[in-house]
């Protein structure tokens, strides 16, 4: 929480307005009761109805004064805290696009979307509640004292010994609370991960006949809830008694030391009054005060989780002088790269040397976990190597800028993300100025024109968010038009075309050949048949390249490249 | 909110607990919009009745409340007499009268009496508040339990047709909001309803006229209030929609970083967040500054009626018709007044919200549940493996047909491949078979036994699957692969591990069976995800097998090792393989070609090609692309 101070920096003027005016506004509060006993110890007592009347005029302007302070109060912190939430949000947002790769994975991304959003409102709104009702209570502190001991200072030690147990008694039940509160979040998630689980796995566990063992999941996480709630509850249900038994016990010892002080002529009995409000007041105010510990622990736990991504560095940086690339466009070089994911024992890759030209086709074969996409995810520069170089145009990539280096690539990722707006401005999203032209050719090399002519809209329908009105197949094809588009140097695609049909897929490579002309052409595939015909094959087996070459040298060279073929096609399809 | 209802199964929720309408917070929480049940009056006795078996714990909680509420209402006025004492002992000086005194033993009584009021109801209050815990948290145990119970009971359309924001939003939040409802609101209603009665009745005793001052604000805090809370809900919906769309943008780019940064679009995306973002904040203040105008306009409300108190009770006191403690009582009372009143004004909203959820919970409750179970149900001791399809037909919405008089045979140990283009409805074959979903007619049945006339459960243990979207929980891998088969061993579950060829990646793993995964189970990879799935079947060992795309995202190479087992596995027991690769598709005894959720073609693979249908044109569309490569 302390550390998220920071970013109220720019509102510290509102701030200030604010703690000002509760201060007033506290005043005022507590200048009504001084003015009554005015009127018991003046005008009542000599039966002055004038004055009374007067003086009650005067604590209408008063009241009315103490209002002003407090809407005022209440203008300046809705900025500040809006304000403060906007900034933070803003600064969290652009923080997590420079991320690289590497740190959405470390985070995770719905995690750090929970981050963006939720938490930040959650803290925005107890910032809220802090400047207006967690200043008051040091402000009726220090005010009622104040006036308090203009009053009476002998009786002010009431005060001095009341506050001190309420204080102890706040701070006691904080202390039992505030990681029991904690526990209950916890177990809150808990609850909520089983039941998510439960529902999202509901056919496994139907098939598996394991319905019993989910509920006795479910009724141990709601058993352990219940628990700690009732607990919680149990311990809430003592601090309001204590806390009116401690402002009570005072109110009486105000009236036994004031009457004897009243009895000794050093003190009026208005005062007196006026004292107890006093009191009452601080109390009240402490009390409040109390009330908000139960927002604290909600709250720090997602200042927790705010900072956590402001302080996540992005290890990607551009470089101080960027340089051009000079070689051949769309040349990329491997040099002994290795790199290995952060805490993993073993590299991803290691030793990877390859290069890939203009106009070729390369492609890369692999099983599960043998770094197919942990390497090609180096060229667009989403990690940065271990050791080793990748070049792009003969520049290392970690030489130029990431938007020089992304300009030059057309990628195409396994999962095809498509965004809120229509199918034409999707496949813009690859070259903004491209015109209707370019858009249709792109749609219709990735055999995505048919389908867009079925809709209703054709090129101007909309795609819903994440994409959910589309299939599978056809995200892949927008995302191939997008990449398209962009006519890029380099085109990448990360298996690509798993979601397509065979006939689809056929098609759809057959297009692609005219297309890709002079670009340097990367694929990722599982089916042999997407790559049988590439210029070069490598063969990657546990983050090493085993073999180099096309699909007729490879079937002589390689074991593994053999036993892929043999898996998928049959004996005179390979021949 | 708005957010739960998008990006099912994989979002991490951890505040679900929101602080949103109907949170309660007093006053602050005022002026939200609320939302509102349709049927108010019945959902609220179904809740109520909810309450039913704490009938004598609740008894309990009305007495305590108002024996403390009672005890701390008299108090006021005994304080008052003490103050007058001391005043008239007062007043007997200053008029010099022979002998005056302040009479402190009468004060110390009434002292001593009030400490014994203030501690009884204290006491009170607090044994109130302790019980409560207990019934209100029992009752939303008990509620969540039941819906659990429920969810395990619907039929899998009820899933299919809601996402998983929804129905958890439903059984956490709205339970939740139920539950601090139960706890703190109900209490407080007890409490307000007997202060405010009590308070009423106090004043009156003390002053008729000056009640009539502290009664006559009262209408005039509800219009203030009424006004506000009109004007900032208009603030409140637009910040609810700057909210919504702010979320959807952020999600959105999270989700599609990669190919935001892979084609340079990030400038744009800050700046589209910014412009959300200041929208945001335009509606987000000035709801929170006229929603924050309530409370000082009701504190000076409040005020105006001390000010007239003090007036009109100096004056009534030097017109001697009332004491000077009565003064002191009453300025008590009318605080004590005022808060009570503002609170009801808000647990109306909070009780109406909280009918809204438990509304929400109960249309969980009272979905149709699955087709009972037949009565004299059938079992299968020793499963064959044979399934006969007879006249079946099938649609997911009524007039929309999608199988219709199908009929196949399957005798034990064959392989059925079903293909067809993405999205064909190849799953809808499985729903039928591990009757996830009722058939509209025709029969199908499992060695000879109609599948309605078996218990699901024993219908769904002659069958294993691998589905095509992994499913893992926050686990270990052991606990994960042992999910097969409840108590497997130790031996069987490395065994399984390593029929499914997982057991060499799950020890290089830092701690091998014992690595926990994480809620995404992204600490290991999608192929490695399927192994464990596999194993998991391997585990249950079925008698029939059905592999959904299963090996689709299983690369090649261990592919080559998956198949390998699977063939071992597949020995003598019939199974279902919706496939992508010919080489599997060629070998079934049978396939069946699905095309917009029908069964278009079945045969083998010669017959269809014979056929030249839609198959042998999926099929030479592959084999051509291949003869034009190779050669």
């Amino acid at each position: 929480m302390i550390k998220l101070s920071r970013f109220l920096k720019p509102f510290q003027i509102p701030i200030y307005f604010v703690l000002g005016l509760v201060l007033l506004q506290s005043l005022a509060e507590l200048y009504l009761p001084t003015l009554m006993a005015d009127i018991v110890d003046k005008g009542v007592v000599t039966g002055d109805t004038a004055y009374i009347w007067k003086i009650g005029g005067f604590m209408l302007l008063v009241a009315a004064g103490g209002m002003i302070c407090s809407l005022a109060a209440s203008f300046y912190s809705a900025k500040a805290a809006s304000g403060f939430g906007k900034l933070l949000r803003t600064k969290v947002f652009s923080h997590v696009g420079d991320f690289s790769l590497h740190e959405f994975d470390k985070l995770g991304t719905a995690s750090l979307i929970t981050r963006t959003t939720n938490d930040i409102t959650q803290i925005q709104q107890v910032l809220v509640m802090m400047l207006r009702m967690m200043a008051m209570a040091p402000m009726m502190c220090i005010g009622g004292i104040i006036m308090a001991y203009s009053k009476d200072s002998k009786l002010t030690l009431v005060l001095a010994v009341a506050l001190p147990i309420l204080v102890l008694a706040i701070v006691i039940i904080a202390k039992k609370g505030i990681p029991l509160f904690k526990a209950m979040q916890v177990k809150l998630d808990n609850l909520n991960r089983v039941l998510r689980e439960n529902l999202t796995g509901i056919r496994v566990i139907r098939s598996f006949n394991r319905v019993e063992h989910e509920k006795k999941r479910f009724d141990a996480a709601n058993w352990d809830l219940t628990q700690t709630a009732i607990k919680v509850n149990k311990l809430m249900a003592a601090m309001m008694p204590i806390m009116m038994i401690v402002l009570n016990l005072s109110t009486v010892a105000i009236i036994w030391f004031g009457g004897i002080r009243i009895s000794n002529g050093h003190m009026q009995v208005g005062d007196m009054m006026a004292f107890i409000q006093y009191a009452m007041q601080i109390m009240f105010s402490f009390i409040m005060l109390s009330m908000m510990f139960v927002m604290i622990p909600r709250a720090s736990v997602s200042a927790v989780r705010i900072n956590e991504v402001i302080d996540t560095v992005a290890d990607i940086k551009n470089p101080a002088n960027p340089v051009l690339g000079k070689g051949a466009k769309g040349q990329v070089e491997f040099r002994n790269v290795t790199f290995s994911y952060p805490g993993a024992e073993m590299p991803a890759i290691s030793n990877i040397s390859f290069s890939m030209n203009p106009g070729e086709v390369t492609a890369i074969i692999g099983g599960t976990g043998s770094g197919k996409s942990t390497l090609i995810n180096l060229i667009p520069r989403f990690y940065d190597v271990d050791s080793g170089n990748v070049l792009v145009d003969g520049v290392d990539v970690r030489e130029m800028t990431q938007e020089q280096l992304r300009e030059k690539i057309g990628f195409v990722p396994q999962q095809a993300v498509l965004f809120t707006g229509t199918i034409a401005e999707n496949i813009r999203y690859g070259k903004e100025d491209a015109t209707e032209d370019e858009v249709r050719h792109a749609a219709e090399i990735a055999q995505a024109n048919e389908f867009i002519s079925d809709m209703p809209d054709g090129f101007d329908a909309t795609i819903a968010q994440g994409g959910t009105n589309v299939s599978g197949g056809q995200k892949q094809r927008l995302s191939i038009a997008r990449a398209l588009v962009r006519k890029p140097e380099i085109y990448i695609f990360d298996d690509s075309f798993s979601a397509l049909d065979f006939k689809t897929d056929a098609k759809l490579r057959g297009a692609l050949k005219g297309e890709t002309g002079d670009s340097t052409v990367l694929i990722v595939a599982q089916r042999v048949s997407t790559i049988i015909d590439a210029d070069q094959i490598l063969v990657l087996d546990n983050g090493e390249i085993t073999g180099i070459g096309t699909h007729k040298e490879l079937m002589e060279s390689s074991a593994v490249y053999r036993e892929i073929v043999m898996s998928q096609l049959s004996e005179e399809e390979i021949a | 909110m708005s957010k739960d209802s998008k990006n099912q199964g994989h979002e991490q929720n951890p505040g679900a607990r929101k602080a949103g309408p109907g949170g309660g917070f007093g006053p602050m929480g005022m002026g939200m919009p609320v939302q509102k049940a349709k049927d108010f009056k019945g959902t609220l006795k179904r809740l109520v009745s909810y309450l039913k078996p704490y009938k004598l714990q609740l008894i309990s909680v009305l007495i305590t409340a108002i024996i403390s509420t009672v005890f701390s209402i008299v108090s006021p006025k005994i304080m008052g007499n003490a103050t007058t004492k001391l005043f008239e002992g007062l007043m007997m000086k200053i008029n010099r009268v022979p002998g005056a005194k302040i009479d402190f033993d009468y004060i110390g009584q009434i002292i001593i009496l009030l400490i014994g009021l203030y501690i009884i109801s204290a006491i009170f209050a607090y044994l109130q508040g302790y019980i409560m815990a207990g019934v209100a948290q029992k009752t939303v145990y008990n509620l969540r339990k039941e819906v659990e119970g429920k969810i395990n009971r619907l039929p899998l359309k009820y899933f299919d047709s809601r996402t998983h924001g929804e129905i958890l939003s439903r059984a956490v939040n709205d339970v939740d909001n139920i539950s601090t409802t139960l706890q703190q609101s109900l209490t407080q209603l007890i409490t307000s309803v007997v202060t405010i009665i009590g308070v009423i009745i106090m004043m009156l005793s003390i002053s008729p006229l000056m009640t009539l001052i502290v009664i006559l604000t009262l209408p005039l805090s509800g219009v203030a209030i009424a006004k506000i809370a009109k004007k900032s809900q208009q603030f409140f919906k637009g910040q609810q929609k700057s909210l919504g769309q702010l979320n959807g943008h952020v999600e959105e780019m999270y989700t599609g970083h990669k190919v935001i940064k892979v084609f340079g679009h990030e400038q744009k995306s800050i700046e589209q967040f910014e412009e959300i973002n200041e929208k945001l904040y335009q509606s987000g203040w000035k709801a929170q500054f006229v929603s924050g105008m309530i409370m000082p306009l009701m504190s000076f409300i409040n005020n105006i009626g001390y000010v007239l108190i003090s007036v009109v009770g100096g004056i009534l006191v030097t017109k001697n018709a009332i004491k000077i403690g009565d003064i002191q009582a009453f300025i008590q009372y009318a605080r004590q007044f005022s808060q009570p009143i503002a609170q009801t004004a808000s647990i109306a909203n909070v009780i109406q919200s909280t009918i809204a959820s438990a509304e929400r919970v109960f249309e969980i409750l009272d979905e149709t549940e699955e087709v009972p179970e037949a009565v004299a149900a059938e079992v299968i001791t020793e499963p064959k493996g044979e399934v006969t399809f007879e006249h079946v037909a099938f649609g997911y919405k009524e007039n929309e047909p999608l199988i219709d008089d199908m009929n196949i045979a399957v005798k034990p140990g064959q392989r059925v491949a079903i293909v067809g283009p993405t999205g064909a409805g190849k799953t809808t074959l499985i729903n039928l078979l591990m009757r996830f979903y009722e058939i509209d007619s025709g029969t199908i049945l499992i060695d000879g036994v109609d599948t309605r006339e078996m218990k699901r459960e024993h219908l769904r243990s002659l069958f294993g699957m691998v589905l095509q979207d992994t499913w893992l929980f926050n686990s270990t891998i052991r606990d994960n692969i042992a999910y097969g088969r409840e108590g497997a061993t130790e031996d069987e579950i490395v065994a399984a591990a390593r029929a499914a060829n997982a057991d060499h990646f799950i020890r290089t793993l830092p701690d091998g069976y014992e690595t926990i995964l994480n809620e995404e189970a992204s600490n290991i990879s999608q192929g490695q995800k399927q192994l464990l799935t596999i194993a998991r079947a391997i585990l249950a060992n079925p008698a029939i097998l059905i592999l959904d795309e299963a090996t689709s995202s299983v690369d090649t190479r261990t592919e080559v090792q998956i198949q390998k087992a699977m063939d071992h596995l597949m020995k003598g027991r019939t199974s279902f393989v919706i496939a992508h690769r010919l080489s599997t598709i060629r070998d079934a005894d049978l396939i069946l070609v699905m095309n917009h959720g029908s069964v278009i073609e079945k045969g083998t693979h010669e017959e269809l090609l014979e056929k030249d249908g839609f198959y042998a044109d999926l099929y030479n569309s592959q084999f051509t692309s291949n003869q034009r490569n190779a050669g």
